[in-house]
């Protein structure tokens, strides 16, 4: 029992992590990781045992986001608007945003690219592992990591198209 | 190798951003963004961009884990959950034993009762006062068959039946046919015609296969509702209404006697 609790808690930072970068709200980020947690916990019997226990807690948290956490932060329309107006800043402060802001930049994106862009970028997995968390083919990785971060690249330059498309 | 190799793809390039391209091949790339000022300016925005957003996360990586999330403490909350929720399905099984026990002890008693009160004549009484609530109430349709089609209804319930029906003429009471329908019953198809007054009283009377040979009139009160029923020749035949049993016993004697005299209720042939 001390061993799962070890094992699991070394993953906790990088849970957070994830959590924070998707919901961007730090008890609701914390929410997703106890919800994660518990699940790791009733499933534990269940996981392979060979598998990769990072990669199959971030799918579980990755599926759990999509699934039930998605739907109630599209609710907030508020605190989406918000996040918009910060990253539609005027061009002379590009840089600025580029520095500071990439996060922000993050929101915009589709869920699924966010995803890989966090689980290559951030926290470092493969692309053979960041497949299978996603449930997608290596080669849809590759090309939606390469759109992923030309949208990066495209709502850095022009922040108030994509703000306006955003909040529509 | 190197040759089949040598063109750059972006794949080549995003691993290269992510430092994923193998030492030759990261060799090739680099020489590939020397000749390429566009590409090479575009793959460090997004090297920076990606070290931005590693940084911007970086304090997250270094928080302590809040005791929310230790690992003792969600342990500790499952195991309570689930002894609550064993506690409560040993609590539901206490209750459904109990409950499987009063209804045997109830059926028991049911059965004693009904054995003496005739059951067959006591059935009929219940289920004719049940389709009468059920129907009585309806407004929209209480009927299946209107009594304008009087002739195809009463052929159509006699044919389900097995046996002819004639609608009791019960004008001389103030109620007219409004029409009839069809109803399931333990005992095959049931027949329920429906009569209303000029203030829009109604009542029915219920026809069915029944065994039994007592021809006595059973009386049943439910509430607001009376029902005279009886069995003849095979049949259960009950009137049901929202009269009192004064009212509505001359009207149950009219549909008997209507019927041994041919002239209301079950043909004879």
């Amino acid at each position: 029992m001390a061993d799962i609790a070890n094992l699991l808690e070394q993953q906790i930072p990088a849970l957070r992590r994830y959590a924070y970068a998707l919901l961007r709200d730090h008890e609701r980020a914390d929410d997703l990781v106890q919800d994660t947690l518990e699940r790791a916990l009733s499933r534990w019997t269940l996981r392979r045992p060979d598998g990769d226990l990072r990669a199959w807690l971030f799918t579980i948290q990755r599926n759990l986001y999509v699934s039930r956490w998605r739907q109630d932060r599209r609710r907030e329309t508020p605190v989406a608007l918000e996040d918009a107006v910060l990253t539609g800043v005027p061009a002379r402060q590009e840089t600025a945003l580029e520095v500071h802001d990439v996060l922000a930049a993050l929101d915009q994106l589709p869920e699924e690219q966010k995803s890989l862009l966090l689980l290559v970028g951030v926290e470092d997995f493969s692309y053979d592992e960041a497949a299978r968390i996603l449930g997608m083919p290596i080669g849809t990785v590759m090309s939606r990591l390469s759109r992923a971060r030309q949208r990066l690249r495209s709502i850095v330059e022009t922040g108030r198209t994509t703000l306006l498309r955003r909040v529509k | 190798m190197t040759g089949r190799d040598a063109a750059i793809r972006e794949q080549d390039l995003q691993a290269y951003v992510d430092g994923r391209a193998s030492g030759e091949r990261q060799a090739e790339i680099e020489a590939y963004l020397a000749q390429y000022p566009d590409v090479r300016e575009r793959v460090a925005l997004e090297q920076r961009q990606r070290a931005t957003l590693r940084g911007q996360l970086g304090g997250k990586l270094a928080e302590p884990i809040p005791s929310r999330l230790w690992i003792a403490n969600i342990q500790a909350a499952r195991r309570q959950r689930l002894t609550r929720r064993l506690a409560l399905a040993a609590a539901g099984l206490v209750l459904f034993v109990v409950g499987a026990g009063a209804g045997w002890i109830g059926a028991n008693r049911m059965e004693t009762a009904s054995a003496k009160a005739t059951p067959a004549t006591t059935a009929v009484a219940a289920n004719a006062s049940a389709a009468y609530r059920t129907f009585v109430v309806e407004v929209a349709h209480p009927v299946e068959v209107d009594a304008r089609h009087e002739a195809h209804l009463l052929q159509w319930l006699s044919r389900r039946l097995g046996k002819p029906l004639v609608a009791p003429d019960l004008a001389r009471f103030g109620y007219r046919l409004m029409g009839g329908r069809l109803l399931p019953s333990d005992r095959g198809a049931a027949a329920q015609l429906m009569y209303d007054d000029p203030v829009g009283k109604r009542l029915t009377v219920y026809v069915r296969a029944a065994q039994g040979s007592e021809t006595a009139f059973r009386f049943r009160h439910e509430g607001e509702t009376s029902t005279f029923a009886w069995i003849d020749q095979g049949f259960g035949f009950a009137v049901t209404g929202s009269v009192s049993r004064d009212e509505l016993l001359p009207i149950a004697e009219a549909v008997y006697h209507g019927l041994n005299g041919g002239q209301t209720g079950v043909k004879k042939d």
